[in-house]
Formats: C-alpha cells, sequence, structure tokens
C-alpha cells in the first residue's frame, strides 16, 4: 500500500468516525430479532437469555382468563415479589410464542401488563429474570375463536 | 395528536403507569381480500423516561394486540415527566409526554 492510499483510507475512517459520533443516540434497546422469530418457547429463552434452565416460583402471579372468548385481545397480567431484571412473556402454541420482554431497572415495580393475541387454546408461561436466573409461572388459557362460546 | 395515551398517578411513592398506543400491529399472517399476505408492521420497541431517566422499556412481539397496551408501576412522584416514545419495524417513532398527577 503506498503513501497516497493510506491517506485516502485514513481520511474515509475519519469521516465514518464523524458521521457515527454525529448520529443522535439511538434511545431504544437493540431489538432481539432472533428470539422474537423462534418457533419454540425452549429456543426463544435460549436466544433471550443463553439459557432455558427454569424454575417455578411461587412468588410470580400470572392473571389471565380462563377462558378468552376473543383470541385477538387478551388481557395478561405479571405481578412478582422477586427483584425482578426482567419479565417476559411466552404463548406456547403461538407461531412465535414470545411476545413480549420488560427491562425492569431498579425502582420500577415488578409489574407487566398488556393484552396480547393468542392463536388457540395454550398455555402461557411468564418467565422472570432474577439475579441471572430464570423463575417461571404458567397458566393455561382456552381459546374459543369466532365467539360461539365453544 | 400524538398516536400515545397517557395516564400516570402518583400514590404513596408509587407511580401507576397506563398506556395506550394506536398502531395496527400487522402479524404478517393475516390476507387481504384478494388472499395476499399482509406485510408485517409492529411496534418493536417502547421507551419510557421520568424526567429523562429510563424507567421501563419493553420489546413486543407481533403476537401483542392491535392498538396495544402497557401498564406499568415505578418509584416516583408527582410532577415527574413522563415520556413514553416507540418504534415500529418499519423505522418509524412517536412519543408523548405527561405530568405525573
Amino acid at each position: 500500500m503506498d503513501r497516497r492510499s493510506v491517506i485516502k483510507a485514513a481520511g474515509i475512517f475519519t469521516a465514518a468516525a464523524t458521521a457515527f459520533l454525529a448520529m443522535p443516540r439511538w434511545a431504544f434497546a437493540a431489538y432481539s430479532q432472533k428470539a422474537f422469530k423462534q418457533k419454540a418457547s425452549i429456543d426463544a429463552l435460549q436466544n433471550l437469555y443463553g439459557s432455558s434452565a427454569t424454575t417455578v416460583s411461587d412468588k410470580i402471579t400470572l392473571k389471565a382468563p380462563d377462558i378468552a372468548e376473543n383470541g385477538a385481545v387478551v388481557p395478561l397480567e405479571v405481578i412478582t415479589d422477586l427483584k425482578a431484571d426482567s419479565i417476559a412473556i411466552l404463548i406456547e402454541k403461538n407461531p412465535s410464542p414470545l411476545a413480549i420482554k420488560a427491562d425492569i431497572p431498579s425502582g420500577t415495580q415488578g409489574l407487566l401488563k398488556t393484552r396480547c393475541r393468542m392463536g388457540k387454546t395454550t398455555n402461557v408461561m411468564a418467565v422472570v429474570e432474577s439475579g441471572g436466573k430464570l423463575y417461571t409461572a404458567s397458566k393455561e388459557v382456552k381459546v374459543t375463536i369466532g365467539g360461539c362460546g365453544g | 395528536m400524538s398516536t400515545i395515551r397517557i395516564k400516570a398517578k402518583e400514590r404513596n411513592g408509587l407511580v401507576s403507569v397506563k398506556s395506550l398506543m394506536k398502531h395496527p400491529m400487522e402479524t404478517g399472517l393475516r390476507k387481504d381480500k384478494s388472499g395476499k399476505k399482509i406485510p408485517e408492521h409492529w411496534i418493536q420497541d417502547v421507551v419510557a423516561e421520568a424526567n429523562g431517566n429510563r424507567v421501563f422499556s419493553v420489546a413486543f412481539n407481533t403476537s401483542i394486540s392491535k392498538d396495544p397496551y402497557l401498564a406499568f408501576a415505578y418509584t416516583g412522584k408527582k410532577g415527574d415527566v413522563l415520556r413514553i416514545s416507540w418504534k415500529d419495524s418499519a423505522g418509524k417513532t412517536d412519543s408523548a409526554e405527561t405530568m405525573v398527577k
């Protein structure tokens, strides 16, 4: 490499670095596309947390209806007494089970409420990450599509 | 008008936040009348900040219902400026601000 091309390359590098630094600092977390696209709960957990070893805990409350008449809007609520770092909800029989992942900074309650879609009757699993370990609680929700009442 | 509606109330040092975002949340599995698949389009990330500090952030999959509802609670006080912003799969963003009551 001669001198000229070195100077040229350095110039390009500097310009790129400046452009990078000048970009507005992106406030959003890196979206874990891979974990959300997994078709099995185990794989989703593995991609999200790097581990799929979970312990059932009675310190997590998962509130979900026993029967959801409209699978398009199923209210879900996760409350935990554990010191949560993050909360995730997995809907096992959905095309992609991982529905939501919330990061909980200290000072924020271990609470998450939202509304999900469910394709059919399925187990719903709430996963709480606390101190590097995964704790779960699950519940089955019966879904009657079409509103005929089953 | 912002696409986000926020209600935030303080009680005993805890701020309860409820928010509703207007978004189609297309799953990419639905078909239109001619049988063509409607492309997926959904909110990926939502961030909540109180006085500039992040208090809650969440990532959605397409399995979250249309016009997503999100509720959480953090330790705060009356008068906090709460800001919620979202970013969707098309790269669009929106945000809204409210004062904690």
